[in-house]
């Protein structure tokens, strides 16, 4: 009797998984996909950039061009993310806390940027602030060039990193709920002492999880930047399109060089992301082992530490 | 008392501030940033008559840019649900060394900037190149052709798909496996009769997204693609093409169709999701 419940037992649990040799294949195949597919790419960055020594990588990374490059692309960042940051929140706020018509609608149209095609992103901009375009005769007799100067460079930016930290914020407050807020208000909390001592610690990670990756494309973005840039060097080249030229103009080592600090900051940002990713896991972990009294705030108050 | 009510029915009181400042800053925020230049591009593609607009959207270089992007992009896809399904099952399912690094390293894609990833492929499969070397002698030529436009897009595909399976594989019920191998099911059975059709609606969804990514990017596909006329120029490459000729209609109207098309594929996403979200009954 005995025996045979626990032939059973083990029937069944041979049923949730696969025999070893199977498993060995799968996990072979996996790997090796990814070794071909994202070590191998991301490898190839490096041993590029050093081909011609460590000397030759400073050298080029030293370049003035690059340096602006270097430049342009950070000052473009610093002002993309903070403009998305404060529309993320507001939009995430106005969403999430509120039931209004045509919310599904809105959320949809915060989504858009992510479907069109950067060139396209760059193009709309050309066709409404170019020479040719919209208000392009009042900004040419205001003396103001936006096209193919830094301000174009910085809304395209804008642009295709639009839903970054909307997207990671409006699910984590519709999730939350608005009880804590409303028990704050009660107690006669301002509307801003509201968001900054209750609302902002509940979705910290997943605004710094929004940031991260907001600032990743910021930096990396090339198609809608190209169309808008005009590609003058040192004045309106940000890095990849930097890489970009070099690249064409046959200065491999310089290229890459380049290139690696870009694969770094996407290193970077893996690692940053990581981290967030198995912080908030954790905090969810330990709030599952808590005593069940009071789940929501012992949730919160797990995810903040 | 009847009056105060129906306030009450008809309008439930917003209790929380600040409704009115930031629906109206997102409003305004999205109108200046997406929508007023996104309208920018129909208004201009307006002033175009019919057989201008045709002309230049179906040409023969443009028509056969349209069918590489389509099929590379497609094929790409393809080959994002069959690894990306892999990738993600192995994640989830086994243990092995190096499995949370590997984990990390799908959102490469996500991270890494496209001309980076462009550069870097090229570099790996031109004859001279790690894998490159190897291949030409076998008479089989990765870059500079169409082949390298969908490797490209296989790379910036990748994540999508098994970010989301991986959720919905976590989520499923192992009892469900369990009761299948008692009722005397074989594993394959298990897995095409009790986890594939719990995990198609994710499967299609990744598949649609990564097809959507595909037919917009440029940066890493212009560095290895070669960009051959009526051979391996994508459609976006078209529109830069006719930029540079100062072509601006023309590189409008090829831009509105790009952008019927991911509007189409948008819309194709959301339901998507929402079939998948009444499958699974979770609210995300």
């Amino acid at each position: 009797m005995s025996s045979s419940s626990s032939t059973a037992l083990r029937r069944a649990h041979a049923g949730t998984t696969e025999p070893a040799w199977v498993k060995f294949l799968l996990i072979s195949f996996a790997l090796t996909f990814m070794f071909f597919f994202l070590v191998l790419p991301l490898a190839a960055v490096f041993t590029e950039a050093l081909r011609k020594g460590v000397e030759a990588y400073w050298a080029s990374l030293q370049e003035p061009d690059a340096w602006s490059a270097i430049r342009l692309t950070f000052i473009t960042a610093l002002i993309a993310v903070p403009l998305n940051l404060v529309f993320g929140i507001s939009a995430a706020w106005a969403i999430a806390k509120y039931e209004f018509r045509g919310k599904a609608f809105l959320t949809t149209l915060v989504d858009l940027p992510f479907s069109v095609s950067p060139v396209v992103a760059g193009l709309i901009y050309v066709l409404m602030l170019g020479a040719q375009g919209w208000f392009g005769p009042w900004l040419q007799a205001h003396d103001i060039q936006i096209i193919f100067a830094v301000p174009g460079i910085v809304l395209a930016t804008v642009f295709v990193t639009f839903p970054f930290i909307a997207r990671e914020l409006i699910p984590l407050m519709q999730s939350q709920g608005n009880d804590e807020e409303q028990a704050a208000i009660v107690l006669g909390a301002t509307g801003w002492q509201t968001f900054w001592y209750v609302t902002l610690p509940n979705i910290k990670w997943g605004l710094i999880y929004g940031v991260i990756l907001c600032n990743a494309r910021a930096m990396g973005e090339f198609g809608a930047v190209s169309v808008v840039s005009g590609h003058i060097r040192g004045q309106t080249n940000t890095m990849p399109l930097h890489v970009e030229i070099l690249y064409n103009e046959y200065q491999s080592v310089a290229a890459f060089a380049v290139a690696s600090l870009l694969a770094l900051l996407a290193l970077v940002t893996l690692v940053l992301k990581s981290i967030v990713e198995w912080r908030h896991a954790r905090a969810l972990k330990a709030v599952a082992e808590l005593p069940p009294e009071n789940p929501h705030w012992s949730f919160n108050n797990a995810l903040t530490h | 008392m009847p009056l105060f009510f129906s306030t009450v029915l008809q309008k439930p009181a917003r209790v929380l501030p600040g409704f009115n400042i930031t629906l109206g800053f997102t409003l305004t925020y999205l109108s200046l940033i997406v929508l007023i230049p996104l309208s920018a591009l129909v208004f201009k593609t307006f002033t175009l008559t019919w057989d201008q607009f045709w002309s230049a959207v179906s040409g023969p270089r443009v028509l056969a840019s349209y069918r590489l992007t389509f099929g590379a992009s497609f094929l790409a896809a393809l080959v994002n649900v069959v690894f990306g399904l892999l990738v993600a099952w192995v994640l989830v399912r086994y243990d092995f060394f190096g499995k949370k690094v590997m984990d990390a390293l799908v959102d490469l894609p996500f991270a890494l900037p496209t001309a980076v990833a462009g550069i870097s492929l090229t570099a790996l499969l031109a004859g001279n190149g790690w894998v490159g070397q190897y291949l030409e002698p076998l008479g089989i030529q990765l870059a500079f052709n169409p082949n390298g436009v969908v490797i490209a897009l296989i790379f910036i595909g990748l994540p999508f798909v098994v970010r989301t399976v991986q959720p919905v594989l976590e989520d499923a019920e192992k009892e469900l496996e369990e009761a299948a191998t008692c009722l005397g099911a074989t594993r394959w059975q298990i897995f095409s009769r009790v986890i594939f059709p719990s995990i198609a609606p994710a499967l299609l969804t990744g598949f649609a997204m990564a097809f959507a990514r595909a037919i917009g990017e440029y940066g890493s596909v212009i560095f290895i693609a070669g960009n051959m006329p009526m051979v391996s120029e994508i459609t976006p490459l078209i529109i830069i093409s006719k930029l540079e000729q100062y072509d601006y209609a023309g590189a409008t109207a090829v831009a509105l169709v790009m952008l019927v098309i991911s509007f189409a594929l948008l819309l194709v996403i959301n339901a998507l999701q929402a079939w998948q979200r009444s499958r699974t009954g979770a609210p995300s």
